[in-house]
């Protein structure tokens, strides 16, 4: 398909704005654009239909079933999208003066309290963009934490877990501490010996996903958190996978200490090819001095922004966050109500029927019932008849279903990582599982069919080698 | 009850396929002294008609641009935003979608993204682009990184005229990134480019504003210089708004250019979400943070688009990649694609002109009613800052009681400006709407 | 054309990976065919400069395909005196030719006695054999 500067046409345009009879704009010489970018020169139309065919040759979970695991890729109710669009919401300036922003600081303040109620702390930052940057300001509290108690340069060592997102030990970089990475014992929790090993006064903290991104709850969480607390450490969680937990079991009582929230994923921002997200974190009172500015405060009936935290570790990002992403969240929130706990069985039990229903045809490498998500292993087909996990993926697309998570976590060979998120039907979960015996069947009888797959896309699988040895990421008009 | 779709006998016949009795039963795996007892402590569900009812109450609560005649600006800006926005933005396909990992699958929002990426090059005159940062602050500190990497130095230099959310951005990061940081005080609005040179010795990277924060064109050929004399990088901050009318970054020696995108089709929002630009010379593109996607051929030789050089993230080199950016702002850099292609080449600039002409004659009708320039000698682009005689915050409440907010209140930033204001003129405000902010500020002004 | 599985005799082997051949009181550098094996097709090199230093059992540059990226171990060390500039820009040389025309780099060696330390062709087959 064309790209829009290939339709483009000098002359043409789509938008005209008012042009006020005023003398025209001055600016100096040396500073005046010498050569006018080359935007597109489009009519509306045109500019529309091209829209609407990048739309078409796009899978959104509008379209279909999205198992895609570790990214709760559930339902995004409309209402949300209607809301968010409130002239009161869509045009409100930023640094509008606290008075003029009353509905919006109450509004963030009620999410606040949701989020206090979820992971049972207490102390709420809505800055943070996304789950990444959640995780780097938790560590960045970390530091400020440990060096106000005079332990700063002793504690430089985060651990994480050998199947955390890579997330986690890039923020510990970007956060300036070292790096220990934790086993995975064969029940699928963090091995405590190994653990206790590790664990000592340069430890700074752990960060952990729970459930892991093998989708089991860690058994032992309680011995790990006193490991940690014991020897004068912090602990992560990594929100990623909350969506398994809520109302059924709070961070802060497994004896976490920071907690990021994926309003993205829990509360069904829509993800918008890739963004945005929010990436809200709750902390325990001891570290609530620290959190980035400005914090929502009420004060009676009244609202304000924050700026004077004198121990803050500052900002994080502009303004009080990603303020759209809480509206489209709250709304959420409110449409469930006390049922928020039901999402999350029903999360589970979806999870857990599709790997009881799949569970034959493909290796299980963790015997046991999963929460939200779970992860099957093709090693096997991959043995047997040489199909991967890749082939899987691309066969799936011929049957408009979009693919799980592949080669993730990195502990499990050939992976496949299954969420189906508690917004689906039986005959969606029963239709996704009669496809994947179907794929599994194919492995065996004609393997080719995998391989050469998919065959019903716009395009045919891409050349990924080609692409990074090329480097073309921006059109080259020609040249 | 919320957005569920299960029937209880789907239930029931999905209990007794895994083999269990109920839902509870799966939950065992969590240790019963970390189990919640709940129910939670919230207020009950509501129905969608109760929702749009709640947050209209809350909406109305917000005093927003379309009831209160706004001159607020200071890095949001109240720009018009086409229809054809909406419409794009509220398709499922874009909306519903995550990143585009599976490319056979995400062909649309790839080729959305490659053409994002090729239009923000353009604008800057770089030769590379991501796909979107967070905002126009986080891109900054993304920038700090690359050039530490890219130098081998620690030092960051950050012009004062640079916005101060910016500037408290990137001192929140630098520590954890191992760097110092260095502010150049500004010479009556804009930095002096003698003062820069000496202050960026030994540094990886100067960032500077064009148009800075005062809204003042600064000489910025000559601050690139002197970055590019002393070793560092240049960098700078630019209103995408501005890049139809003023130099592109890459035409005056900057090695990276980076920037805050809501003015290019995103709604003001109360702050987020938008997105943040970061775009560079080749140089930097193994460097860069977050997701690229380049060009390339399928099996059948057809034209395709994947996301690559994917070895720099966080999911591939883990502790040593170049971000831990995951999420990023795609859906907002889409309505920054839509924007500028509605608007074109020749759109582009006349919203530069316009707004350039609408704050000439606001600054000039302000002067004729007796405020004085705090920056008079220097030329401006849409944003300028007058003196109003008395501590602007308190003429800012002042005015919004008349329906204008004027602007915002330099003090909150620069100790010594207590007095002045930052007036924002977009296309979307008329010379009858100036004429009444003159008004308001006769009558309140000190 | 992916080259065919071999361990030439007159290399000295790494348990990273990589190997080295004498020549003199210099050695030529590279990483095996397993390794370009389990990296699959090499998209980038991220060579060291010439005159750096490099040691043993440390990193001395990346090798990167489009999925995996993984550090280059020097098995023995040295100052670099020269660096395969062709391998830099065509990387696919390390899968064509991993032991020939996608060698890496050359050292001058600071501590010759080093390859006593090092696997033969016959010990390092055993070796990934039990991988």
């Amino acid at each position: 398909m064309e790209l829009i500067y290939e339709k483009s046409r000098p002359g043409r345009r789509a938008g005209r704005i008012p042009r006020p009879d005023l003398p025209a704009a001055v600016v100096p010489d040396a500073l005046r654009r010498a050569t006018p970018p080359r935007l597109p020169e489009i009519s509306e139309p045109e500019l529309v239909r091209h829209f609407t065919a990048l739309a078409d040759r796009n899978f959104g979970i509008d379209t279909g079933f999205y198992p895609l695991g570790s990214c709760t890729m559930k339902h995004n109710p409309r209402v949300n999208e209607r809301v968010v669009n409130l002239p009161g919401f869509r045009d409100l300036h930023p640094l509008q003066e606290d008075e003029g922003a009353q509905g919006a600081l109450d509004l963030m303040w009620r999410l606040e309290q949701y989020l206090v109620e979820m992971t049972g702390l207490p102390g709420i930052s809505l800055q943070p963009a996304a789950g990444s940057q959640g995780e780097l300001t938790g560590l960045m509290l970390m530091r400020a934490y440990f060096a106000d108690r005079g332990e700063g340069e002793q504690r430089d060592t985060i651990i994480t877990a050998d199947t955390a997102h890579g997330t986690n030990p890039a923020s510990v970089t970007m956060a300036g501490y070292k790096l220990e990475k934790v086993a995975t014992d064969e029940r699928g929790n963090l091995d405590l010996a190994d653990l206790r090993a590790k664990v000592n006064e340069r430890t700074a903290g752990l960060m952990l996903t729970n459930p892991s991104t093998l989708g089991l709850f860690d058994e032992g969480i309680e011995q790990v958190a006193e490991i940690f607390h014991d020897a004068g450490a912090l602990l992560y969680y990594d929100g990623a996978n909350l969506n398994a937990v809520v109302g059924k079991s709070r961070p802060g009582d497994m004896g976490f200490d920071i907690v990021h929230i994926n309003l993205h994923k829990t509360f069904s921002q829509p993800h918008g090819g890739g963004g945005p997200g929010g990436g809200p974190i709750a902390v325990r009172e001891t570290i609530e001095p620290f959190l980035p500015v400005p914090r929502v405060v009420r004060e009676g009936d009244t609202f304000r922004l924050d700026r004077d935290q004198p121990k803050s570790i500052g900002r994080v990002r502009g303004f009080a966050g990603p303020f759209g992403v809480f509206v489209r969240s709250y709304a959420f929130m409110r449409a469930y109500g006390p049922s928020l706990t039901e999402m999350s069985e029903v999360a589970v039990l979806n999870a857990n029927y599709l790997l009881a229903r799949l569970r034959d045809a493909y290796e299980l490498p963790y015997d046991r019932h999963c929460m939200h998500e779970f992860v099957l292993s093709a090693r096997q087909l991959k043995r047997e008849h040489g199909v991967s996990a890749l082939d899987i993926a691309k066969r799936l697309m011929d049957f408009d279903i979009h693919p799980p998570t592949v080669y993730f976590p990195l502990v499990v060979p050939e992976a496949l990582m299954i969420e189906p998120t508690e917004t689906e039907t039986k005959e969606r979960l029963d239709n996704f599982v009669d496809v994947m015996l179907q794929i599994a069947g194919e492995a065996a009888d004609s393997p080719e069919l995998l391989h050469d797959a998919p065959h019903s896309r716009p395009v045919r699988r891409l050349d990924e080698v080609r692409a990074a040895k090329e480097q073309t990421v921006r059109h080259g008009f020609g040249a | 009850m919320g957005y569920l779709s299960l029937t209880d006998r789907d239930r029931e016949e999905m209990l007794a396929a895994i083999g269990v009795s109920s839902v509870d039963e799966l939950f065992e795996q969590i240790p019963a002294a970390v189990r919640y007892a709940g129910p939670l402590d919230v207020e009950p569900e509501l129905t969608e008609q109760e929702i749009v009812a709640l947050f209209e109450q809350l909406a109305a609560r917000n005093a927003h641009t379309g009831v209160e005649l706004s001159f607020l600006g200071a890095g949001v800006y109240d720009h018009y935003v086409p229809a054809v926005v909406d419409a794009v933005l509220s398709r499922g396909e874009f909306l519903t979608a995550y990143t585009p990992y599976q490319p056979e699958m995400s062909q649309g929002a790839l080729q959305a993204i490659f053409e994002y990426q090729t239009a923000i090059c353009e604008l800057t005159g770089m030769d590379v682009s991501n796909a979107s940062g967070y905002d126009g602050c986080t891109v900054a500190a993304d920038a700090c990184y690359i050039a530490k990497f890219a130098t081998g130095r620690t030092k960051i230099v950050l012009a004062e005229t640079l916005n101060p959310m910016v500037r408290q951005v990137v001192k929140t990061y630098a520590p954890g990134f191992g760097l110092e940081v260095v502010e150049v005080p500004h010479t009556d609005g804009a930095i002096d480019p003698d003062r820069l040179a000496t202050a960026t010795q030994d540094a990886a990277a100067v960032i500077f504003q064009q148009p800075n924060f005062f809204g003042v064109l600064e000489d910025v050929p000559a601050l690139a210089a002197a970055a590019n004399e002393a070793g560092a990088l240049p960098v700078a901050h630019v209103d995408p708004l501005s890049l139809g009318l003023l130099e592109a970054p890459g035409a005056y020696g900057c090695a990276l250019a980076i920037g805050e995108g809501q003015a290019a089709g995103n709604f003001q929002s109360y702050g987020g979400p938008h997105y943040g630009f970061l775009a560079s010379r080749t140089d930097f593109i193994r460097r860069l943070p977050g997701r690229i996607v380049g060009e390339t051929l399928d099996a059948a030789n057809e034209r395709g688009y994947v996301l690559t050089l994917q070895t720099r993230e966080q999911h591939i080199r883990r502790e040593k990649a170049t971000s831990n950016m995951t999420t990023n702002q795609t859906l907002l850099a889409l309505a920054g694609l839509v924007y500028l292609s509605w608007l074109g080449p020749q759109g582009l600039r006349e919203v530069g002109e316009v707004c350039t002409s609408l704050a000439a004659y606001a600054k000039s009708e302000l002067r004729a009613a007796g405020f004085e320039e705090v920056f008079s000698d220097r030329a401006t682009f849409k944003e300028f800052a007058i003196r109003v005689g008395r501590p602007a915050g308190e003429v800012v409440r002042a005015a919004r009681e008349l329906g204008v907010h004027p602007g915002y209140a330099l003090g909150r930033d620069y100790a010594s400006l207590d007095d002045a204001l930052l007036v924002a003129v977009t296309e979307k405000r008329t010379p009858a709407e100036i004429d009444r902010l003159v008004d308001v500020l006769r009558q309140v002004a000190g | 054309m992916p080259a065919v599985e071999s361990y030439p005799d007159d290399l000295h082997y790494h348990r990273d990976h990589d190997w080295a051949r004498l020549e003199g009181d210099e050695a030529v550098l590279g990483i095996t065919w397993f390794a370009q094996d389990s990296l699959g097709e090499l998209v980038h090199f991220e060579a060291p400069a010439v005159g750096a230093t490099i040691a043993l059992g440390t990193s001395y540059g990346e090798v990167e395909s489009v999925k995996a990226v993984s550090d280059v171990i020097a098995p023995l060390s040295g100052e670099i005196v020269e660096v395969n500039d062709t391998a830099v820009d065509a990387p696919e040389l390390v899968n064509d030719d991993p032991y020939g025309q996608g060698w890496l780099v050359r050292i001058k060696l600071s501590n010759p006695s080093e390859v006593d330390g090092l696997l033969d062709s016959a010990a390092y087959s055993a070796y990934i054999a039990e991988l």
